[in-house]
């Protein structure tokens, strides 16, 4: 699993009796691009979050660069890491909602300094220059000072872009980032993350924007049912998809 | 208009009624007894609420824990202090004395490091602070814990997510944000509070109304001295009143596009319309709203 920025391994998650993960099993190179698509309610929300250990998984394992997630191997024996430890795991995954998330209660520049002053002790003036550097790189600039609800959605979910990136995180997950813009607010978004894949960040999408997809992924995986059905080269995964479930889906939504 | 004529009809017979005496209650509304007492009160007040409030947001927070421990013993206090009645356990705290006279500090049936003795610890002021303060703590912590339930998930979702502790996460993210649930009924906590700590008569503190039983007790002056009582409860809790208002428009920071105006931005807002027409709030340049601290 070596040089791997994610291995999933047969990873099951169940809430009480549902099961919503039934053996996932995915891998994901440094630098690379990957987008999942499925019907709602097959999981890929949970997936993510177990990702970053937001859930714990219910069996199955998940490395992310080399290391399990959560848990520490210690004499072939698994042992749960503590809080501090799981938190400072999370501070290098960024992840991006569908709802934005950002913290009504300060401004775009509060928003973005929060968790490198916090969570990785930057000196705040080191901090509040590099969230400059960031806030340009999304094109907000000029909105410093501004709070996230006198912005529109499209520049919400930049911000949020902004203070993933703040972290300097070594892989980033995207839940829907564009589900919940008005239609002529994606593109300015799906914009930031082209340049941010261009870069060379490792990129895991949740999306259902089948141009971002063919353009800029690397991959396109396929989730129904809690597993992965059907993945591969976007063009080709787009143009004749194999499996029957994952035709039936693309023929609803092409 | 009928309830304009019933207040004046009310308002006459309180001001002239001579049993009233409004001559008595202005000879002692700033006696130096009085005044005592009132500060007293205010003392109480803000001591208590205090504790209310730093132990109410502890209590809800670990009612909020995912160990069921810890949220079972912030469960067990709020039952019991909820469950029983704030004169009971004024009465209670002020002869914990006589149950215990000795309290001692160390290790149960083991050496004991520090004795004190209990009546020197537990005088009136301590047994009212502490009754007081502990009460009002299982209230606040079923306020606090409203608010941190009426902030979005996401939000504590998308701290973990950047790293931050569940503390941190409390602290910097969830609770300013309750506090907008948090503050109208603390401010209201508050000022029952005021009125509570009038109880604490029963032990023989010296607040407001203690002070104005002293007096009447002396010159038989009853009504003109709960007058007296009266009137300086009701200037306090107006002006506690007035320092809610600002309060909750700082908390709103953030929330409204708009904050609403204050008084006298109002007052001067309805004297401008009579000569120019009024500056749209919307003029002002954008990211005044709260400004950035
Ligand atoms: N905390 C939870 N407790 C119980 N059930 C949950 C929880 N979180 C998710 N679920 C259930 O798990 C299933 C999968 O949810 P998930 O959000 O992962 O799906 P999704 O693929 O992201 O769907 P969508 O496209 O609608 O976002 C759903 O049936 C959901 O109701
Ligand atoms: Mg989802």
């Amino acid at each position: 699993m070596s040089g791997l920025m994610l291995r999933a391994d047969k990873v099951c998650k169940s809430f009480g009796r549902l099961d919503v993960l039934c053996g996932v099993d995915l891998e994901v190179a440094p630098r690379e691009v990957v987008c999942i698509i499925g019907p709602s309610g097959s999981g890929k929300s949970t997936f993510l979050r177990c990702i970053n250990h937001l859930e714990k998984v219910s069996a199955g394992e998940l490395w992310v660069d080399g290391e399990l997630v959560g848990y520490r191997q210690a004499g072939g024996k698994l042992q749960e890491l503590r809080d501090n430890e799981i938190c400072r795991k999370r501070s290098e995954i960024g992840m991006v909602f569908q709802r934005f998330n950002l913290f009504p209660h300060m401004t775009v520049l509060q928003n973005v300094i929060e968790a490198p002053v916090r969570v990785k002790r930057q000196e705040r003036g080191a901090a509040v220059d590099r969230a400059r550097t960031l806030i340009d790189r999304v094109g907000l600039s000029d909105k410093l000072d501004w709070y996230p609800n006198q912005l529109s959605g499209g520049q919400q979910q930049r911000v949020a872009i902004a203070r993933a990136l703040a972290m300097e995180p070594k892989l980033m997950l995207f839940d829907e980032p564009t589900s919940a813009l008005d239609p002529e607010l994606v593109g300015e978004v799906l914009e930031v993350m082209r340049r941010l894949a261009d870069d060379g960040m490792t990129m895991i999408v949740v999306t259902h924007e089948m141009g971002f997809a063919r353009e800029v992924a690397n991959r396109a995986v396929f989730m129904d049912g809690g597993v992965v059905v059907e993945e591969g080269e976007p063009r080709a995964f787009f143009a004749s998809p194999q499996h029957p479930r994952t035709q039936q889906f693309l023929s609803k939504i092409l | 208009m009928i309830v304009l004529v019933i207040a004046a009809t009310i308002a006459q017979t309180v001001f002239t009624n001579p049993r009233f005496q409004w001559g008595v209650v202005a000879q002692y509304f700033s006696t130096i007894q009085v005044l005592g007492g009132l500060l007293a009160t205010i003392e109480l007040t803000i001591v208590a609420m205090v504790i209310g409030i730093v132990l109410g947001t502890l209590l809800a927070v670990m009612r909020l824990s995912p160990n069921p421990l810890v949220a079972g013993i912030s469960w067990l206090y709020i039952w019991f202090l909820r469950g029983t009645p704030v004169l009971v356990q004024i009465l209670f705290w002020n002869f914990v004395s006589a149950l215990f006279p000795d309290i001692g500090l160390g290790i149960p049936f083991g050496p004991t490091f520090i004795h004190a003795n209990a009546n020197s610890l537990i005088g009136p002021f301590v047994a009212a602070i502490l009754a007081l303060g502990l009460n009002e703590a299982a209230y606040m912590a079923e306020i606090v814990r409203a608010g941190i339930i009426s902030v979005d998930p996401g939000q504590t979702e998308a701290a973990q997510a950047l790293g931050m502790t569940r503390l941190q996460s409390m602290r910097r993210i969830v609770l300013p944000q309750a506090m907008r649930v948090i503050i109208p009924p603390t401010g209201n906590e508050t000022i029952s509070m005021l009125k509570t700590t009038s109880l604490v008569s029963v032990i023989a503190y010296s607040e407001l109304l203690y002070s104005v039983q002293t007096i009447y007790n002396r010159t038989f002056q009853i009504i003109p001295l709960l007058m007296v009582a009266v009137i300086w409860y009701l200037i306090v809790t107006s002006v506690l009143t007035i320092g809610q208002f600002y309060i909750e428009r700082h908390f709103a920071r953030g929330t409204a596009r708009e904050l609403p105006p204050t008084p006298l931005q109002r007052l001067r807002g309805l004297l401008f319309t009579f000569h120019a027409p009024p500056a749209a709030p919307s003029a002002l340049p954008p990211g005044t709203l709260g400004g950035p601290r």
